[in-house]
Parts: structure tokens; sequence; C-alpha cells
């Protein structure tokens, strides 16, 4: 069966006075419907990036370079631009991480909704109006039909990204893209706008592609996982799969550094040393040897490839031997 | 052991009132409370994490100790010595062994300036030996959070998250202060980096025997760090018990609920104990328990009555639930 978006050696890069900054440098992978995958990573390793490449709004100086972003029998990184105006908003929408940053203030809330639809749908304002109201309810605002009139600044955080996900809903989208969307939230309003997602994906069919750095979220939000580094994605698999045997080193660590509850009161936790490299200057072989644990001389030079190291699991690591971790062949 | 330890830090029924004004002068026509009647203690070398989701007053209350906000009642005992009651330059003296270190590594550094002036500022202030000792001493708080001399011409901007973060620890203690309220320190850190900044804090308060009120809204982060844990809800408390146990035996529904929030690794999926509507608001908090509208296990004495706060073997709660049920 073919995936329903897929991203094929998709290269983003910023054109800057200081040098190619390589955002994105070769991304792949591939959604089906239903299905949640994980973009996850530490800030500048490119997740934010991709997402904002397959809608080709990534502004100058940056500019997508390379590779092909296949949906519905086209490849957006190529089709006109107002051919993708259709496709973005309608088919694949998306959410960011600051509802408040991403709404107007000056609108109410229902007419940013009705604007959603109408831009992409030829129905009436009224038609427009009682569907802006029926999505509100069922992102489970309180009292829809009277908030419906007020303006953003009268919504909480977790209201408000009810809000964006009642409007990146308007037109059923089969693919939305959720870019960090409960980092602002509080914990106990980031499971609830967690568990609606579920719930609208499980209704609708609707894929997602959920950007975030928090791999505590992944865990419950996503099926599939692609953890990102340095511009390029480094590991992919199911997200058990990756819990029960993460294969590279950055992810080991990245797991290995997340302060559990219950866990036993280990004075330290096993942090990654060192910090991200610059985007503009990325050390030559594998983009993380220098932070790497397991380090050998090679990997300083030789640029690891995507390799199915596990059934169904995909890491870019020199060191993975039959599809056991250097970071447990050390012990 | 901990027991017998005096506190170093006594804060009592404390409140922090805000006045909410229609037009610049006038005259309030309401109050936010944002920190109302909360009492702690922390003894010397333990750390007291202070969790709770925004808004419920954590921050408030931190700077409140500090008198970076000033309170609007209750005391606050430092070393001895209520803080309230100090003149100007004994105040300014006793806070040279109180030091912050905030959230946001961006915005509590100062773009202008170099590192070596961010560091020994808080020494000029404090007239805190003559200029080669200040250097020296910025040095070593450099080196001891793991920066090396050539960060010292450097400004703000040149460094990542994590390593400004460095910079705001090596700020507060230049001081050599004894008590540094830890303000959400990683919560703007990205995971590998935060558990670098965690370490750093944990070895700092071992190296040079700090307490640490430690205020975050990660549960996970606040029981790495902490001895006890205190819970706040819209300006109270409404918990507080040693890690272990308060992660282990919750008593309060509000505690039980941000426990089952925190997805679970790896493992099956938690049931979440969800709770329906938000907050409600410190400018009107609701009457009774201040929980009641969102709690699963309301009953009618919650939305009338105030719970009293209960102490049961070190582990303090007020739930009108808990107390009819310990009552049996």
């Amino acid at each position: 069966m073919n995936a329903l978006l897929e991203v094929r050696g998709l290269k983003t890069y910023f054109f800057a006075e200081s040098g190619v900054v390589k955002a994105a440098d070769g991304v792949s992978f591939a959604i089906d419907r239903g299905r949640t995958l994980a973009l996850v990573g530490e800030s500048g390793c490119g997740k934010s990036v991709t997402a904002l490449s397959i809608l080709r709004l990534v502004e100058p100086p940056g500019r997508i370079v390379a590779g092909e972003i296949l949906f519905e029998g086209r490849d957006l990184a190529s089709i006109p631009e107002k051919e993708l105006r259709c496709v973005r908003g309608d088919r694949i929408a998306m959410i960011f991480q600051e509802p408040m940053a991403s709404l107007n203030p000056v609108y109410t809330v229902e007419g940013q909704i009705v604007e959603a639809i109408r831009v992409h749908r030829r129905v009436s304002r009224r038609a427009a109006r009682s569907r802006a109201i029926d999505l509100l309810k069922r992102v489970g605002i309180p009292a829809a039909e009277n908030r419906a009139d007020e303006y953003p600044h009268r919504f909480s955080g977790g209201m408000l990204q009810r809000v964006m996900i009642a409007m990146a809903l308007a037109c059923e989208p089969a693919v939305l893209i959720a870019d960090e969307p409960t980092t602002a939230l509080d914990g106990t309003t980031q499971a609830q706008i967690l568990d609606l997602l579920k719930e609208l994906q499980e209704e609708s069919g609707m894929a997602i592609l959920l950007i975030t750095h928090n791999l505590a979220l992944v865990a419950e939000a996503a099926h599939e996982i692609a953890v990102m580094y340095a511009g390029k994605i480094v590991e992919r698999s199911s997200v058990r799969e990756l819990f029960e045997h993460p294969l590279h080193p950055y992810t080991h660590g990245l797991l290995g550094s997340i302060p559990r509850l219950g866990a036993p009161k280990g004075r330290t936790l096993p942090a990654i040393t060192g910090t991200v490299p610059d985007p503009a200057r990325y050390p030559a072989g594998c983009r993380f040897h220098p932070r790497c644990p397991a380090k050998e001389a090679r990997c300083a030079v030789d640029e690891p490839l995507l390799e199915e190291a596990r059934p169904d699991h995909t890491v870019g690591c020199l060191l993975v031997e039959g599809g056991v971790s250097p970071m447990e062949a050390r012990g | 052991m901990t027991a017998e330890r005096p506190p170093i830090l006594d804060v009592r029924d404390l409140r922090v009132h805000f006045p909410v004004r229609e037009g610049f002068l006038g005259r309030p026509n309401g109050w936010v409370k944002a920190v109302d009647g909360i009492s702690f203690a922390i003894r010397r070398g333990e750390t007291l994490g202070l969790v709770g989701e925004s808004g419920c007053g954590k921050t408030t209350a931190g700077r409140a100790i500090l008198r970076l906000i000033k309170p609007t009642g209750g005391t606050v005992t430092f070393d001895g010595a209520d803080l309230a009651a100090l003149g100007r330059g004994k105040l300014r003296e006793t806070r040279r062994k109180m030091q912050i270190v905030f959230q946001d590594p961006y915005g509590s550094l100062n773009p202008r300036m170099r590192v070596r002036d961010i560091v020994e500022e808080g020494l000029i202030v404090h007239r805190l030996g003559a200029a080669a000792v200040r250097r020296a001493t910025v040095l070593e708080a450099l080196a001891s959070v793991g920066l090396a001399a050539t960060a010292l011409d450097r400004y703000p901007h040149e460094f990542s998250g994590g390593q400004r973060q460095r910079i705001a620890i090596a700020r507060a203690l230049a001081l050599s202060p004894t008590f540094l309220v830890c303000d959400e320190p990683v919560s703007a850190l990205d995971v590998s980096i935060q558990a670098q900044i965690l370490n750093l804090l944990t070895e700092m308060r071992e190296k040079h025997g700090l307490t640490y009120l430690f205020i975050a809204h990660d549960l996970a982060v606040v029981e790495h760090v902490s001895d006890r844990v205190a819970v706040m809800y819209l300006g109270r408390i409404v918990e507080e018990a040693p890690a272990g146990e308060l992660y282990r035996r919750p008593l309060h529904p509000y505690t039980r609920a941000l426990l089952s929030t925190v997805p679970a690794i790896g493992g099956p999926p938690r049931e979440r104990n969800h709770l329906s509507g938000e907050a409600g608001s410190p400018l009107d908090p609701p009457s009774g328990c201040r929980f009641h509208p969102r709690c699963p296990i309301v009953r009618d004495i919650c939305r009338t009555v105030e719970p009293r706060e209960l102490n049961l073997d070190g582990h303090r709660v007020s739930c009108h639930a808990v107390e009819e049920e310990s009552a049996r």
C-alpha cells in the first residue's frame, strides 16, 4: 500500500550570510492513514523546518533545494503555488506551538474558523458559522455557542489550542501537522489535548505528524517515531520497538537523560555531554560523533546511512551490528 | 536525622495579593490572591520541590520569599531572622545568602553585558572583595559550572540555552549563597541539556552544602531532585510530603490527577485521571475547597467549607475526603 504522505530526501537549506545552514539535510519518512508519526529531536535539529517544508511555508533565505513530498499523487515540492494553496489548510492542516500567536487577536474565534472554512469551501456564511460552532463543540469548548463570539484573549492557552485544532479540522484534512502542540501547556491540559487528537484521529482516520522535543509525550501519543539529529533522521521504528530496543547512541542518551517517575533515586542522570552542533558547521562523518560515548575512529570519517538493523527498525550508526546497539555492546 | 536539623527557611502563612485596578490610578476593585497563605519549612541541605500548574502562584511564592515582591502578609524567617523586620543594610547582607536562578536563560542575562560583568555584578553590589579578588571569584564560579575562562569576554547571545543557564548559576554561586531558589531552571532547555543542568545543580548542592527551593511544573524532574515536595493549587499548598511518599501514596485528588498525566515511558499507558475544566481564577477562587469544581470525588461539604490541614506523620494534606477516611 502506498503511504498517504511520503517525504523523500528532503533538503531545506538556509542561505545566510555566514554560510549555508542545512536545517533539513536528506530527510525521508512516510505516514499512513490513521497513524501518528512523531518527529523527535532537540531544538535546532530541523524538525520544525521539515514540517514547514511539507507545506512549503519556509521563508527566504530558506529554500527546499532537493527532495520530493508525495501526497495524493502529487509532489508538493514542485507543484505551482496556486495548486498548493488548495492543499494547504484543506487536505493538510497545521497547528503550532503558540496558539496565542497563531490567532488574530482582533477577530472573534468564530470569525477565524468561518474564514478558514470559506477559503476552501463554497458555503454560505451561515452554514460556515454553524459548522464552526459544531467544531468548537467537538473539540470540547464549553458553552461553544456563547464563546464563539469572543476574542482570543478571553481564552486560556489550553482552550486556544482547542480552537486551533477546531480550525485545522475545519476542512477535514487527511493529514494534520502538529508542531509542538502541547509544549506551551500545563501537564493536565497537555493530556487533554493529546487525548482529543487521538479521538479525532480514530473518528476521521487522519494521519498526524507530531513534531516534538518531548520523548515522554511520544510514548503515548504516537505509533511510529523518527529521531532527528543535526538535520538528519538517525533512527526510525515503532514507538514500542524504539523504547525497548533503542539502537542509536543518541536515542540511548535521550531516553537515559529523562528523569522518570518512580525511578530509583540515582543521584546523577546519564546526560549527553556537549551540545548540539552548529547547523552551519556539522562535524564530518557521523554528526553525533563528538558527543558519542561509543565513538570509534571511523565515525569521524564515514557518514552512516539509514539501514534496517532489526525488522521495521532503521538506524544510521556505523557501530550497530547484528541489531545490537554499540551502547549495549559496551555494557 | 534530617528532623533534628533546624530549618534554614521558615515560611508562615505567606500571602501575596495583587490589586486589580480599573484604569491607571483607580482604586483597587479586586485582588488577585496569587499566594494565599502558604507555610513550609526547609532544613539546611534539603531540597523542597514546589510543583503546580501555571498560575498556581509558585513563582510568586519564590519571589516573595526573596522579597523580590513584597509579601502582603505572613512571615519569612531565614537563618533565624525575620526578613520583614530587617533594616536595609541587614537585609542586603542576608540577601547575599539567598540567590535565585530563573527559568529563562535568554531573558535573565543582560544581553549588553559581558559574562565577566554579569557574574561580577553581584560581588560589586554586595561590596565583596577588591577587584583582583572579585576577578578570581568570577573565574572560580565559572569553572565550577564547567565554563572556561574564554567565556569571560563573550556576550550571552554567543552561548546556547544550557550554557546560559550555567552562567546564571555561576552568577548565583559567586556570592557563596546558602539558599538557592531555582525557578523552573530546566524547563526552557532541551532534554539532553536538562540532565546536564540537573546534575550540575545536584553537584553544587553537595559541594557547597546548599539548600534549594526547586520550583517546577515537571513532576518527574521535581521527584528527581527533591527530598520533599509541596503541591500548589490556586495559591494554596494542598499537599506536602517526603518525595518518595508523595509519589507512592498521593492523597490529594489534585496530586493524583497531576501524577496520572505524566506519560509513562516504555510501560503501558497509564489510565489518565482526567481533570475536567481548568484551574479557577485567583481573582475569584472557588468557595470551600478551591479544587472542588474539578474534583472527581467532590462532596457537598467541599463546596462550602474550606478543608483544614491534616498532618499524617509528616504528610500534610488539605482534603475533606482524606479527613473522613483517616477519621474512620
